[in-house]
Formats: C-alpha cells, structure tokens, sequence
C-alpha cells in the first residue's frame, strides 16, 4: 500500500515536472502569444486588453501558480485559435488518435509478436534476417514518406484504399458523436454503412503506423525470446517430449507474457503522441495535428494542455504497464 | 521446427488476409463528389472565429464573404467600381460628414427575419464596441464605444445614417464598408444568443446570423468547415445544395484527392505541382491575381541599409523575372509599386531590373566597394524561403552577403514589431480596397519613437517620414477622385525610387479546380472568393 502511495506521489511529481517545463518553454518561445491571439493589425488598445486577459501582465511565478491551480480544478485554460476551453477542445480531438493508435498497437502485436517469435527460433536463418530488415526499414524510413507512398499505391492507383480523412465526404456529420471514435459511434447508432466506411479509412494510417510498432514488438520478442530459449526449463520441457510448438507458444512465450506487456504499453504511448506526421499526412484530425496547429499559430494554453494530456497519458499506461507487471508476474510480490 | 514454422506462416498470413480484406471490402470510393455539393481541399487553420466583426484572417474572411452581406460591394472584375450591396443607393451630405443609407427592401436573414436598417445600425455598432483586430477600419472615421449610438442609427426600417468626425473622401469610407468587418448581422438572432454583455461574440464563432447565400452547418477547428445553401437568398439560392471545405494541410494529399476526384477543388498546390497538371485534361489552373504584395524590407536602424544609395541598389540586386519564372510559376506577378494592380492610382511601372553592376556603382558611391554582410529573417515555408535563398546569391554578385536566419511565422513577425530585423522579407495583404490601406502603412510613420504605437511598416523598418505621413493623411480628406489618385501615384513613386521596401511581386492565387465545375469566382481578394453561381455536371 505504502508503494503505491510512494508510486502516485512520483507521479504527481513528475506530472508537475512536465507542467513547469512545457510552461517555461512555452514563455521562452520568441513568440508573442499577443500577437497570435490578436494578429497583426490590432491597434495598442485591443493588444493591452488581450495581454490581459491572458494573465501575460502578471509576474512568472504568478503565472505559473495560477496556471497550476486551473489545472487542478481540471481547467486548461482557453483555446487562442478556437475560442473553446482547452480540455474540450483535446477531448473532442484525442478520440481520432485514440482510435487510429489502438488500431495500429492492434496491427502491431498481432503480427509483431508472431513475427519476434519466429526471428527468434530461427535465429541466423532467412525468418530471423526477413524480420530483422524489415524492422530496419520501419525505423530508417519515415512515416511521412511511407504514408504518402500507401495512399499513392493503395488509393490513387490500385483503389484499394479510399482517401485520406476519417469518412468519405457525404458521410461527415450524420452520425451522433458519441465516444468521438467513429467507428464505434457508427455501430452504436446502427449505422453499418459508416462503420464499414471509417473502418476502411483506418486501415491504410493504421497499417502505416502499426508497421513502425511491428518493428518495436518484434525485435523486443525476438530478444526476450532468446533469452528464454536458452534457459533450463526449455531443454527439459523438450526432453520430455512436448511437442515444439507447446514448448514455444505456452512454456516458453507464457513466460515472456509479462515483459511483453510493458513493451506494447510503451509501444501504445509512442503512438498516441507519435502520430503527428501521420495525422498530416492522412488529414487525420486527432491530438498530434491539434497540437502542432497550437504550436504554428502560438497558442500556448493550447500547446500546454495538449502536451499535459500527452505526458498524462504517457504515465498513466506507464503506471498501468507497472501495475499489472506487480500482479501478474509473482516474483514482483516478495 | 518446419511444422511449427509453416503454422507460424499460416497465423501470419491469417492477420494479413484480415487486415487485407478490411482493405478490400472497404466500400469502393466514389469517383465523383455528390452532384449538388461542392468539395473543397485547403488549408484553413488560420481560422480564429467565424464571428464577422472579428475575422481577419484570410481564409476566415473568405467565409465571411459566403455567408454574411455589406452595405456596399464593388465589381471583382474592376475593384474601382463601387457598387451597391445591402443598401441600394446612398447620399453624401454637402459637408461630406453624413452618409444617408436607402436600405434595400424584402431582403431576410436566414432565420427568416427581415433585415432592417436597424440590423446595419447594430451591426456596425457592434464592431466598433467590440473592438476586435478589424475594428480599426470603421474606428478611422471617428467611431468610439461611447459615441457611435450616435453616430451610426437608423431613422427609420429602411434608412441608416452615419456621421464621420472629418470629410473624408466618399470612396474611402464607402470601400471600408465593402470589408468584413462591416457586415450586417441579424441583430435578433445575436441578441437572442447574448452571453454576459458579449454581444453573442462566443455563440457567433461557432454559429451563423446572416444574409447570404450560404448558412453554416458545421465548423470543426482545422478539420471541416460545412455550408448549406440558404434557398431564400435575395438574388437567387445557389445550385450548390452544400459546400464541404476539408482541412487537407498537406499539398501533396490534395492533389492526390483532386486527381481521384474525392475533391472538386484544391487550393495549395504547390508551384513544382502544376506542370504535371497542366496535361490533365479533368482540371485546370485558375490564376486569380489577389491584392497581396511580397517585398523585402531594409531596417533604417542599420547603419548601412540607411544609406540611400544602399536602398537603391537593393532595388537592382533582386532578379525579378527568374524568380517570376522559377520559384513563382504562376503565383505572382512582377510588381514594383506598393498599391497592387487594380487600386485606384496603382503604378504599373517596373523600372528596376537585375543590374549587379549598377548595384556595384551605387556601393562603391555609398562607401562599400567590397559589399557587406546583412542577416534576413525568412518565414520557413515555401514560397518565402526560396525567395530568400534566389536573393541571397543574386545580391552575392555585388558582394552584399545575406545570412539567412529560418524561422517560424509568428516568430518573424514577433522580432519585426520590436524592429529587431535587418532585412524582411515577406507578404503585405491590402484591409480593404481603399488605396489608404495600403498607404498608411508603406508611406505613414506618424511616431517613430522605439515606443511608438502606430506600428506601420514604415514604423517597423524605423524609416522616419513626416513629410509623406502628412501627405498620406491629406489624401483620405482630398473628394475629388481623379486629384486622389494623383498624390497616391506620387506618393508610389517616391516610395518605389527611395525607400526601404523592395516591393517585388503581386500575388496570384491559383486554384486548381475540376473541369465539370464551373461558375467559381475568384475575385481580386479573398472576400471575393464566391461560390454562390458554381455549378456542376
């Protein structure tokens, strides 16, 4: 009980850690946050009543007292660029990534763990060196490149895939959203049409991004794997005669289970907050396009609670990965 | 092993066939966008709000256009023509102080109110008592918080009357009120939406309460923007029963989604895009000249860029016609005076060319033989950084050498207001289409104090000029038109001769649209931008 305490108070640490960096970054910027929220031919009066109103007249470490507080009661402040509150605003764009990251870390274990399987019993032959290089190709070429080349390939030439943007034109706003992912909003509205019409545009991003995740599973499979061919229990549990499959799949990645599980936790933060090219590139409106938009045009507040949502989630699956590592794997309970 | 390996393959091969086949059954895209809709692919994060008094943004002001009406308009194909809008004719008292409004009857919002004098009274009451960005425009004329309820009122529905502190040149006050920020908004509707004495300012950034041929339906930040088409509109409803406007912030997406046919019209190609697309036989390039300058700008702060023969061989270090060729292919054309083609009193004369040697003369006259070293701060976005980069090896050949300093857009502009720049380089965009906007900044400094508020780009490059500050404010006082024009086009050719701006280019927006769709207009601002008569087949 005690460690946990210990556990969340890191965290409430850290989370204002990562609070007083984005601030004082976000005050460091030779950019003028007045100047962005009120362009640039706004006469001296209309500029002083807007430095205002964002709190800039006041001393650093007021500011920054202020801002935390707001944070506490769950207020990020509002938007430059949209005029809303800053929670809102993430809370109606992080459902995009949200789904595009889960259908990618999906993609990503499904074939990523087999794949780091395979390497790993193989070692030095063909299987082993076809995932080895295609994992080199997923961390040298960028996601920018290789989204643009799959929709070239799959949507303009073979018309496999549609375009970029999360539904074809005419189906934009006829569903109710309702959790903000629309596959899942589409099915609670019965609408199967749309459902099949999102899913088929998540497939192409999250392919795209689940390749770079494939990558990262399975080369961490591939080694925790080897790790565990070597050991004792492997060569007796093939003495006795289990077939080789049962050896591998239940004895030998039963044991792995639990380390896997933090890799694909982390693997799942990279891509909520790593999907910003992508989002670019497949005019994929999600957090990562939200606070890249904040960024160009200055909007602070909104850098600010975008990246405080990232580093929120980031430690949240952290935590989450740590827990469950504790209550599944036994030597953690001494 | 082999077994195993094989069974491996064929999970393997299972995920992929899964994940294929949500490729695959993927419901065929359309070839075609919906007959009765127009799509549109651009980039359109600028958007700070949609409410008319406070966007001054371009694509923001592009809306405006579709959705709200002014008092007065003016003829895209001739920006000096001055025509009437929501008022159908007016008069300008002897004095020239009082404007006498005759507002055009059975005209009706899209709630289905009528529009009334009082609306145009409220509407641009609202704007100056809201102070935002573009209040400016109509403030000029002696407008204040505490005194336009005065100043502007209706005497009855159909009769608005507005006052100015001083006789200004009619064509002056009446091309202001061609600009966004004097449309006229159902004043009902927004009251009814009023929050804490906000004159509905919060529910108008997000909602719609005007007159023109489109409505909003939706508006999602940087993502969509969806219009409907308001059938009730005064000179006819539009055949377009929708416009979806998509944020694609990527040019080489729009392009694919325009070639596919997803989009019916791409608006940020880039120049090295268009080559390709002039074979197509499913789109065209439209080249609609906008009112935008790009110049580059010499800071009288530094020693040497104060020096007037350094000014003027600035002038002949900038090879105009390659850049026109090269970096611009389209998007702009060789322009050398700061009141773009189409004002009234433009300049059309290019007398600068590329002439090193010339340049070479007038540095040695100045006291630099050898040339010197300045820094230019450069937006990192194309067409800007090319531009810069063209210029830097140009001016090399008279030995200026220009370090180039990359930033972020706000970033320059930030470091350009606290006049901390050697060279700028960058866009200038008229406010409306009086001459005056563009006057005041270029030729007009009336303080050049560090602390000075009136922060003109003449302020910016700390050129101190009372004696053209006073010309440019006797020419929005000077009625007769054909004398108006004369002191602007002096006042052009003394800033094109010997100043710190290199005005180099005027821009040309080129849209890339599908040949079925016709009937876009592409006028000589944003706001001019229309879609109410497109078609398609």
């Amino acid at each position: 009980m005690r460690r946990v305490a210990g556990l969340l108070a890191s965290v409430a640490l850290t989370l204002l850690g990562l609070l007083l960096v984005t601030f004082l970054i976000g005050r460091v910027v030779p950019i003028d946050p007045v100047l962005a929220a009120v362009g640039d031919r706004a006469n001296a009066e209309t500029y002083e009543r807007m430095r205002q109103e964002l709190g800039l007249d006041l001393p650093l470490w007021q500011q920054f007292g202020l801002y935390v507080a707001d944070v506490a009661r769950g207020d990020l402040g509002t938007s430059v660029l949209t005029s809303r509150p800053v929670l809102e605003d993430v809370a109606r764009v992080f459902p995009a990534t949200l789904e595009l990251a889960t259908a990618a870390v999906i993609i990503g274990v499904v074939l990523g763990i087999p794949a780091g399987v395979m390497a790993a019993v193989h070692r030095g032959r063909w299987p082993d060196h076809l995932v080895r290089v295609l994992g080199l190709v997923g961390y040298s070429v960028p996601v920018f490149w290789l989204g643009l080349v799959g929709l070239l390939l799959f949507y303009a030439k073979l018309d496999w895939a549609p375009g970029p943007g999360r539904l074809d034109v005419f189906y934009d706003g006829l569903v109710d959203p309702v959790t903000g992912i629309l596959t899942v909003d589409a099915l609670l509205a019965g609408e199967t049409e749309i459902f099949w019409n999102a899913l088929s545009h998540l497939v192409l991003p999250a392919s795209i991004l689940g390749y770079f995740s494939i990558a990262y599973i399975s080369r961490m499979t591939r080694s925790f794997m080897l790790d565990q061919l070597r050991q004792e229990y492997i060569t007796t549990a093939r003495v006795k005669g289990l077939s080789e499959t049962r050896v591998i799949w239940r004895h030998a990645l039963g044991n792995i289970a639990v380390p896997l599980i933090t890799v694909v936790a982390l693997s799942y933060a990279t891509l909520l907050e790593g999907s910003v090219l992508t989002e670019t590139v497949f005019a994929w409106p999600g957090l990562g396009q939200y606070i890249t938009n904040s960024l160009l045009s200055a909007d602070m507040n909104a850098v600010l609670g975008g990246t405080l949502v990232v580093g929120a989630v980031f430690i949240g699956l952290n935590l989450l990965s740590d827990l469950l590592y504790r209550l599944l794997d036994p030597r953690a309970r001494r | 092993m082999d077994k195993f390996a094989r069974s491996l393959m064929g999970a393997a091969f299972v995920a992929l066939a899964v994940v294929g086949t949500g490729v695959g059954t993927a419901t065929p895209a359309l070839a075609d966008t919906p007959k009765d809709a127009l799509v549109m692919a651009w980039q359109f994060d600028d958007i700070i709000s949609l409410d008319p008094a406070e966007i001054f943004e371009l694509s923001g002001a592009e809306y405006g256009a579709q959705v709200y009406e002014r008092l007065i308009s003016y003829d895209v194909n001739d920006v000096s023509r001055i025509l009437p809008g929501l008022a159908e004719s007016w008069e300008v008292s002897d004095d020239g102080k009082t404007y006498t409004f005759k507002i055009r009857d059975g005209v009706k919002f899209h709630s289905g109110n009528a529009l009334t004098a009082e609306d145009a009274a409220y509407s641009l009451r609202r704007a100056v008592k809201l102070n935002k960005s573009p209040a400016f425009i109509l403030t000029q004329f002696g407008f204040t918080k505490d005194n336009v309820d005065q100043k502007v009122r209706a005497t009855d529905s159909g009769t608005l009357v507005m006052e100015t502190d001083q006789a200004y040149a009619p064509t002056f006050v009446l091309y202001c009120l061609t600009a966004g920020v004097a449309s006229i908004v159902d004043a009902k509707l927004v009251q009814e939406n009023e929050k804490d004495g906000d004159f509905g300012t919060t529910w108008l950034k997000t909602n719609s309460a005007g007159s023109g041929p489109f409505k909003l339906r939706q508006w999602k930040a940087s993502e969509m923007l969806m219009l409907d088409a308001f059938p009730g509109y005064w000179q006819g409803g539009p055949s377009m029963k929708r416009v979806i406007i998509r944020h694609i912030p990527e040019p080489a997406t729009q392009r694919l989604l325009l070639e596919k046919g997803d989009v019916d019209v791409a608006r940020n190609l880039k120049p090295e895009q268009f080559e390709p697309l002039r074979a197509s036989k499913d789109i065209r390039l439209v080249e609609a000249p906008k009112g935008t300058l790009w110049y580059i700008s010499l800071n009288q702060k530094n020693e040497i860029l104060a020096k007037p023969e350094v000014r003027k061989a600035m002038r002949y270090l900038v090879d105009y016609d390659a850049m026109r060729g090269s970096i611009m292919n389209g998007l702009g054309t060789v322009h050398q005076a700061f009141l773009p083609k189409g004002f009234l009193g433009a300049v059309e004369d290019k007398p600068f060319k590329y002439d090193p040697a010339k340049a070479r003369e007038l540095l040695a006259a100045a006291g630099y033989p050898d040339g010197f070293t300045v820094t230019m701060d450069v937006r990192n976005t194309s067409p800007t950084m090319d531009m810069a980069q063209t210029i830097q090896a140009s001016a090399a050949a008279a030995g200026v050498k220009i370090e180039l300093l990359p930033m972020d857009g706000k970033q320059a502009l930030t470091k350009y207001r606290a006049r901390n720049q050697d060279i700028y380089i960058g866009q200038w965009g008229p406010d409306y289409q009086d001459p005056h906007t563009n006057a005041e900044t270029f030729a007009s400094n009336p303080n050049n104090a560090d602390d000075g508020t009136s922060k003109t780009l003449a302020w910016r490059n700390a050129w101190d000029i009372p004696e053209l500050t006073g010309k440019t404010a006797s020419a929005v006082l000077e009625r007769d038109a054909g004398k108006r024009a004369a002191t602007y086009q002096e006042l052009q050719k003394t800033v094109m001769e010997d100043s710190p701006f290199v005005v180099m280019f005027q821009q040309v927006e080129v849209p890339a649209v599908r040949t079925n769709v016709e009937g876009l207009v592409w006028g000589p601002s944003f706001d001019t931008n229309l879609y109410r008569l497109a078609t398609k087949k």
